[in-house]
């Protein structure tokens, strides 16, 4: 039987919406600094670094040469994966199964405040010959996409507008979000159309912040002070990166990540067996179509659970109970580590005011964002 | 930890302005690698891209956009990226999938294309510096090359001539590599004084020193021991693996020798059980974008003592028939430079080394192991990989 | 089989892009950015207004650098001070360079150096111009050596504005 592997370590800043006190290099610092306190070592126990980041959203090219100083990692195996941060989570933990490393090191951060044009980025992403031509702002894609899985599924516009609602609520008892608040449904219907049926208020605004997390096997773990928190299951997938294949109204990324994880961790009913996710909610309508594409719920009914109550911190299924991206702000990459982040925090029971009780078996999934349709699954267990 | 063969190996040709699209360059590199492999993409359990900047193929978030190309539609995918170091940590990148006893195969895809960029690729290079005390003094590449190159002669009093030696070997021995760019050799009777008299770009480097700027791909297929002892009856082994990356305040590191390469080359030769590598590995192909580079990695490997590189590179020792052939493709300076794609082709050339399918380039003396290594970021990072059969 | 022998590739030339042998498609990314500073080189472009250069130090591995950080990249602590290095030293390396940072010819080459700075650790300094040392290469070669001495070229007092161009270029010092 293969050696497990557990997070050990998490260390964070608090997410915002600027952060100009700070560079990116003093904000990573800021992260690893409390990653190595929460596991108790120190950086020369780490074989293994894995850092996550995209050229143009640093606005430096190899921008993996600024990785090791902040980190502790100079003179060490380091590299850099540009996916979601739990594809590099993936990757660390490959990186420990293969025997060569002990404890693997992972870290993603987002400035998003220093990028003048976002949708001009989101824009370069798009196909150079087919797609970027047309000159449409990017969140077109996610307007197609929205409309189509509606009309497929079922659910509602207003159902969709009470993810923004709940999770803006969630993150209220989340010291570390940027956007909590408390908005009605009704809000949400009335904000600005952006590309319709997707409106302001679906969508993410963007935050700063940085995220580290430290991964051990199991016999290092152990003779850690913090409490371990293994990986059952983990899966990465890939789906055309065409926009005219693509399947419009299905998360495929998701539900083929999601297979990937569940038959590693040996579930074979998540529904049941899951006890809270954290989702990727870049827009509101993702949560619900992540829902399904995870098995959550059944194809069509996730809108409809939502608004019994069903995914609310004190129902049978919490999710999102950090805020999500909606109330902690959208983190590029870096939200799929935010979002592992909440699970061990929850896993352990250091979650403080939003701690959900009796919780064994928590999942986070992240999506990459437009125009991409890929992303990354991990099932996470404190047994 | 599973052991890990390289099944196939493909690469397209390396041009300066290639027709084919940044995913059609993947592709066909990935399809020659499955053929030789006599697999199918339904084989495939998952696959690793490596690909530098996103500068250069104008596409933000690249790895995304040439997913299709490299086969991984709804595959599992991972992008990783050591900046020019990437080539050689794309087999390190399938390696840890496959090692790691989680899948039984592996596609490795490395693709470049640099032309995209306009009016030239070097402009991209200025933002690799840093943003807040580099950039402002409109640094390009070459700068950081030169300054190195310049620190490496004056600690070990090498002479031009002998730099110039390198663009010769290389530029002669890439002239029988298929792939090899167009013109990338003025011709077959290359001399030192004809490099030495190419134009001064940034001295001490010539325009004869430097790599070009190329579009292309390379990719190989991996496969656990349980597959590779069904497909195949000469595996090679990837038998050690090796990356460090240093601080990024070059500024304050001596450059006159690569720290990083040496100790990504301790932990593959570790690994791998190398004692000896003088006597252990019987053909290298180090990093070779500007020509005193090749020397100055050569010692970083272990390979020579400090500033010894020059001394055996006269005597011959780094020929095609020489004791420790070096650069037998003709790397990056007689081949091409497609970033990434180059270190793969370096790796693809051990393993066709290793198998004696090189044709014209096959080295001389028999080999059992080789070794393949690049570099990266600001003179930051060294990657390696030996091969063994 | 298929090998290197039968690799594809279709190569063009650059004219052939210019007559529309083949179709292109064009953009211009706005890729614009204001990246926060923050503690270190904050102070770091304060103090090059005021025309000092500031470095920071660990006590722990008695390291004093340039450009200033906040950590030490060695021992993973918080750096312990700050202190003001002279705006004089030697050069680590050089080159000469005939292009832009995009590539466009240079009729007057620009000299890029590492300064090692005093004050600082020995091997500790950062990139900057030389100046005063020739407008051709064999002048430059003759007057620059690895090892020279020499003094930053400030920006006159009223025209800094906390930046790296602050100082203009280094110049030869007499011994």
């Amino acid at each position: 039987m293969r050696e497990r592997v557990a997070i050990v370590g998490v260390g964070y800043t608090s997410f915002r919406p600027l952060s100009p006190e700070v560079s990116f290099r003093e904000m990573v610092f800021e992260a690893a600094c409390r990653a190595y306190a929460d596991a108790g070592l120190e950086p020369d126990r780490v074989g293994t670094f894995v850092a996550v980041s995209e050229d143009y959203l640093e606005g430096t090219s190899i921008f993996d040469e600024y990785v090791p100083d902040q980190l502790g990692a100079v003179l060490k195996p380091v590299q850099t994966i540009c996916q979601d941060g739990i594809t590099a989570i993936a990757s660390a933990y490959l990186q420990l199964a293969t025997g060569l490393f002990e404890v693997a090191l992972v870290e993603g951060h987002a400035k998003a405040s220093n990028v003048l044009y976002p949708a001009h980025i989101e824009a370069f992403a798009m196909d150079p010959v087919f797609v970027r031509p047309l000159g449409l702002n990017p969140r077109f894609v996610a307007g197609l996409e929205m409309r189509s899985f509606l009309a497929q599924t079922g659910n509602t516009e207003e159902q969709v507008a009470l993810v923004v609602a709940k999770n803006k609520a969630n993150a209220l008892k989340n010291p570390l979000a940027a956007y909590p608040a408390l908005v009605t449904a009704e809000d949400v219907l009335a904000s600005r159309p952006v590309a319709t049926p997707v409106k302001e208020l679906d969508i993410a605004p963007f935050a700063d912040g940085a995220v580290v997390l430290i991964l051990a096997r199991e016999s290092v773990a152990r003779t850690l002070k913090s409490q371990p928190v293994y990986i059952r299951g983990i899966g990465w997938m890939q789906d055309t990166p065409n926009l005219d294949q693509r399947d419009w109204s299905q998360a495929s990324y998701a539900e083929l990540a999601g297979r990937m994880a569940y038959r590693q961790a040996g579930i074979r009913d998540p529904k049941e067996e899951i006890c809270f996710a954290e989702v990727d909610d870049t827009f509101s309508y993702k949560e619900l179509q992540h829902i399904e594409a995870l098995g959550l719920a059944r194809c069509g009914e996730a809108g409809v659970l939502l608004s019994e109550g069903y995914f609310l911190p004190d129902g049978p299924l919490p999710v999102n109970v950090s805020g999500g991206s909606l109330g902690n702000g959208y983190l590029y990459d870096a939200s799929g580590l935010r979002s592992v982040l909440e699970v061990v925090l929850q896993l352990r029971g250091q979650a403080g005011e939003r701690q959900l009780p009796d919780v064994r078996v928590g999942l986070a999934q992240s999506w990459r964002g437009i125009p991409t349709a890929s992303g990354g699954v991990i099932i996470l267990s404190n047994e | 930890m599973e052991r890990v063969a390289v099944l196939g190996a493909g690469m397209t040709r390396f041009m300066r302005r290639a027709q084919e699209t940044g995913k059609e360059l993947a592709w066909e590199a990935a399809r020659m690698a499955l053929d030789e492999a006599g697999l199918t993409l339904k084989d495939v359990e998952c696959v690793a891209l490596v690909s530098a900047p996103d500068a250069f193929d104008g596409v933000h978030m690249k790895g995304e956009y040439l997913a299709d190309g490299a086969g991984a539609t709804r595959k599992p995918f991972m992008r990783s990226f050591v900046g020019g170091g990437s080539g050689v940590f794309a087999i390190i990148h399938g390696w840890y999938h496959v090692a790691s006893g989680h899948f039984d195969t592996c596609l490795v895809v490395a693709e470049e294309k640099m032309s995209s960029t306009m009016p030239h690729p070097q402009a991209a290079f200025n933002t690799i510096y840093d943003q807040f005390t580099e950039r402002p003094l409109g640094v390009n590449l070459l700068w950081i090359f030169a300054l190195e190159m310049n620190r490496y002669m004056q600690v070990h009093k090498i002479p031009l001539e002998t730099i110039a030696q390198v663009s010769v070997k290389n530029k002669l021995n890439g002239l029988d590599h298929p792939c090899h760019q167009e013109g990338i050799t003025p011709g077959p009777d290359l001399t030192v004084k004809d490099v030495l008299d190419s134009e001064i770009m940034v001295w001490p480097v010539h325009r004869l020193m430097v790599s070009p700027v190329t579009d292309g791909a390379a990719a190989l297929v991996l496969a656990s021991e349980r597959v590779a002892k069904r497909m195949t009856d000469k595996p090679v082994w990837i038998e050690g693996v090796g990356w460090h990356l240093d601080s990024s305040y070059w500024t304050n590191r001596d450059l006159y020798y690569p720290k990083y390469v040496e100790y990504a080359a301790r932990m593959a030769y570790r690994m791998a059980g190398i004692t000896d590598p003088r006597k252990e590995i019987h053909v290298v192909e180090p990093y070779d974008p500007f020509a005193y580079k090749e020397l100055h990695h050569l010692e970083g490997l272990l390979l020579a003592d400090k500033g010894e590189a020059p001394r055996l590179l006269e005597k011959g020792v780094f020929n095609r028939d020489g004791e420790l052939p070096s650069c037998p493709s003709g790397g990056l300076l007689g081949v091409g430079n497609p970033i990434a794609a180059a270190g793969t082709m370096k790796v693809a050339e051990i393993f066709w080394q290793l198998r004696g399918e090189a044709g014209a380039r096959q080295v001389a003396r028999p080999v059992k192991r080789g070794l393949a290594q690049a570099w990266g970021d600001l003179m930051q990072v060294g990657t390696v990989v030996v091969l063994g059969r | 089989m298929m090998k290197p022998q039968n690799a594809r590739g279709v190569p063009l030339k650059d004219e052939d892009l210019k007559v529309g042998k083949v179709l292109t498609t064009e953009w211009r990314v706005k890729a614009d950015y204001a990246w926060d500073c923050g503690i270190a080189i904050g102070r770091y472009f304060d103090g090059l207004k005021e025309g000092k250069i500031l470095a920071t130090r660990c006590r722990r591995c008695r390291r004093t650098v340039v450009p200033p950080r906040i950590f030490c990249e060695w021992c993973f602590k918080p750096m312990d001070e700050w202190v003001e290095v002279r705006d004089t030293g030697r050069v680590n390396t050089f080159s000469v360079s005939y292009f832009s940072w995009d590539m466009t010819p240079l009729e007057k080459p620009e000299v890029p150096a590492v300064v090692e700075i005093d004050g600082c650790s020995p091997g500790v300094g950062f990139m900057h111009l030389l100046g005063e040392v020739g407008d051709n290469l064999d002048e430059i070669l003759r007057r620059v050596k690895v090892g020279m001495k020499v003094r930053a070229v400030w920006k006159p007092a009223d025209q800094r504005t906390g930046a790296i161009t602050d100082i203009l270029y280094f110049k030869p010092e007499e011994e």
